[in-house]
């Protein structure tokens, strides 16, 4: 029994119409999901985890082990996951490919007695506490999305579904990561690479200036003629700036050309160029474009975002949506307070989430957040640079504890060792996710 | 305790608790998992250059924090994470990680280097480093099994004197010859069993 898309939006109400309509300019065009239901729950409690990147993996993996007795179905679109942290560096021509940046789920379900349903999820039905997905529908207890970004291209006139083939925005890792490496090596030595940055909050805040200071770097390494201009919305650098700065003042010299509180209104996709606030124009040979951001689609169509209507507002302990009951919003989609949009913030938050949907699901109290967040940016292939911090919650706020975290010292004493950890965090952080 | 809450859980519902019931503290798990990004799940780590904190003895962790939080050991963002706890959820962490087993690693190692290891092991270390560097005498740190990369970037802190070697581990490390000490890494990594 297939449900035709007019019912299907029926079914779903309002909200449905407003996320297809999103994502018409996005990629694929939501299909509507089969009403036939797949894996019908028994008794057992169930989560079902939507999204099987850096929060998803780990929250699916955690409520397993602390609870076994509660049914874990991740869904997943894809049968792997290519992390975002690290891409730069595959754009940047120092890893020859992305299999190091790749998993699989068959040790994490494997390990872990997890039901994986590889699917797309084209609807969340609060209130019937069901998910519809490209294979079925299935019902939850709880519900826990990590479902990434997706992008307010309205906010760019001209943008258009083919514009990503055109200008890639590489941020979301995968085909788009390969394009814009293929754009650059296609690329004439004495080219111009545009990079734009959108308004703060986005996806990783230092990413932007890593990928910039990775783009220099394969420049300078093989088309020494060329340079990056990068169009900045924000006021400046948005995270980690005087490292950046030093970094690009050390080696990239005469090859960044950063221009802040630039804002990307219009482009022209088939002219490679963006305007500036309605003005300037500025033209690249590759345009590597980063739209806006909110909340991935399916968290708009499932009345999970706020009065921003970008993101997701949350418990600060238990990441249950202040929105509707019963679904846990964790990773870049959420407002963590605190805590960035980055991979080392999802795989905490999800841990997080995970003792607390245990504890409710055995009605016991809530355990207070405790959470940290590492990152590191690449400067140069032997040189990183990296940000740290703990989290607290008080007064139901995430918070940065006072007096700890911090940026790597200025005097870049550790940049060839913290090259070296950023591997090592790489390694550990996806054996975490699939295994 | 897990009576107690049910009951009143099933009464009130799950949204009245998070908002009333905080416990004082995270706990132990809590505080830990967090750490796990990086150490690995439960502390055994993947990372070639990252220790594996599973199975340290309660000082050794609790030692190895208030080190980095003093920078009396030097650390990149060690130092920055550690002032982020108090005193009494460093002896949890320490807690936690004590009780979690030992994580065996394969890696490659010179078995010539290994063998040489094992004997220096057994005339010069065992006293601290008991079991094969599986066990260790009040804060001595667990070497068995950490990654290679690790043991000598340690090695080299403290042949800089960046790291402050305790005073009988330097007593028993002048004599030694830096292919000695090479030799000993390599059987601790080798460890696995």
């Amino acid at each position: 029994m297939t449900l035709d898309r007019r019912n299907f939006i029926k079914l779903m109400g309002g909200a449905s119409s407003l996320a297809l309509a999103g994502c018409a300019t996005q990629g694929p065009a939501v299909s509507a999901g089969s009403a036939a239901e797949i894996m019908p729950k028994g008794s057992a409690r169930r989560v079902v985890v939507v999204g099987g990147g850096y929060g998803g993996t780990i929250a699916a993996k955690y409520i397993r082990m602390m609870d076994p007795s509660i049914e874990v179905v991740l869904v997943e679109r894809n049968d792997h996951f290519v992390s975002c942290p690290f891409s730069n560096l595959y754009i940047g021509g120092i890893l020859p490919d992305l299999s190091s940046l790749t998993i699989k789920y068959d040790k994490l379900v494997a390990n872990h007695g997890i039901k994986f349903v590889q699917a797309e999820v084209t609807a969340i039905d609060p209130a019937a506490h069901t998910v519809v997905t490209s294979k079925g529908t299935l019902k939850y207890d709880r519900l826990v999305i990590s479902p990434g970004i997706d992008f307010r291209t309205e906010e760019i006139e001209g943008y258009n579904a083919q514009t990503p083939e055109i200008m890639p925005h590489a941020w979301k890792a995968g085909p788009q990561t390969v394009l814009l490496r293929k754009q650059l090596e296609a690329m004439k030595d004495g080219g111009t690479v545009v990079l734009t940055v959108p308004l703060a909050p986005f996806r990783c805040p230092p990413g932007p200036y890593e990928r910039t200071s990775m783009i220099a770097h394969y420049l300078k390494q093989h088309k020494p003629k060329s340079k990056i201009i990068v169009v900045d919305a924000n006021p400046d650098i948005a995270s980690k700036g005087p490292l950046f700065r030093k970094g690009w003042d050390m080696h990239y010299k005469g090859i960044i050309d950063y221009r802040k509180a630039a804002k990307v209104t219009a482009i022209n996709a088939a002219g490679k160029a963006v305007l500036i606030e309605g003005i300037d124009e500025v033209k690249g040979d590759v345009v590597n474009l980063i739209p806006p951001q909110r909340a991935a689609n399916i968290a708009v169509q499932a009345g999970l975002v706020g009065d921003d209507k970008k993101w997701c507002p949350i418990n600060a302990d238990t990441f249950e949506s202040t929105k509707q009951k019963d679904i846990h919003v964790i990773g870049d989609a959420s407002i963590a307070g605190a805590m960035p949009k980055s991979g080392y913030s999802a795989n905490s938050e999800a841990k997080v989430c995970a003792t607390n949907i245990v504890n409710l699901m055995n009605g016991r109290p809530v355990t207070p957040l405790s959470g940290i967040n590492t990152c590191y940016s690449y400067i140069t292939e032997g040189e990183a640079i990296s940000v740290a911090a703990v989290y607290a919650s008080k007064d139901g706020q995430i918070i940065a504890v006072p007096n700890s975290g911090g940026v790597s010292p200025a005097d870049w004493s550790m940049v060839k060792t913290e090259a070296t950890y950023a591997k090592s965090w790489l390694r550990n952080i996806l054996t975490e996710m699939s295994t | 305790m897990k009576q107690r809450w049910s009951g009143w859980a099933l009464l009130t519902g799950a949204l009245t608790i998070s908002a009333t019931a905080l416990a004082a503290d995270p706990g132990a798990a809590m505080l830990a998992n967090a750490c796990a990004g990086c150490h690995g799940t439960h502390g055994g780590s993947a990372g070639l250059t990252m220790p594996s904190l599973a199975a340290q003895s309660k000082t050794a962790i609790v030692e190895a924090m208030k080190k980095f939080r003093s920078g009396e050991r030097p650390s990149s963002i060690m130092g920055r994470l550690a002032k982020g706890y108090t005193d009494q959820q460093i002896d949890q962490l320490g807690e936690f990680f004590s009780k979690q087993k030992l994580h065996f690693t394969h890696q490659q190692v010179d078995a010539a280097k290994a063998k040489k290891g094992a004997e220096l092991q057994e005339a010069n270390c065992s006293r601290c480093h008991l079991d094969d560097g599986k066990d260790g005498k009040d804060d001595t740190p667990v070497m068995a099994s950490q990654w290679l990369p690790y043991l000598q970037m340690q090695m080299e802190l403290y042949q800089s004197g960046k790291r402050k070697m305790p005073e009988k581990m330097a007593e028993k490390v002048k004599p030694l010859s830096k292919e000695d000490l090479d030799a000993l890494l390599h059987f601790y990594a080798s460890v696995n069993k």
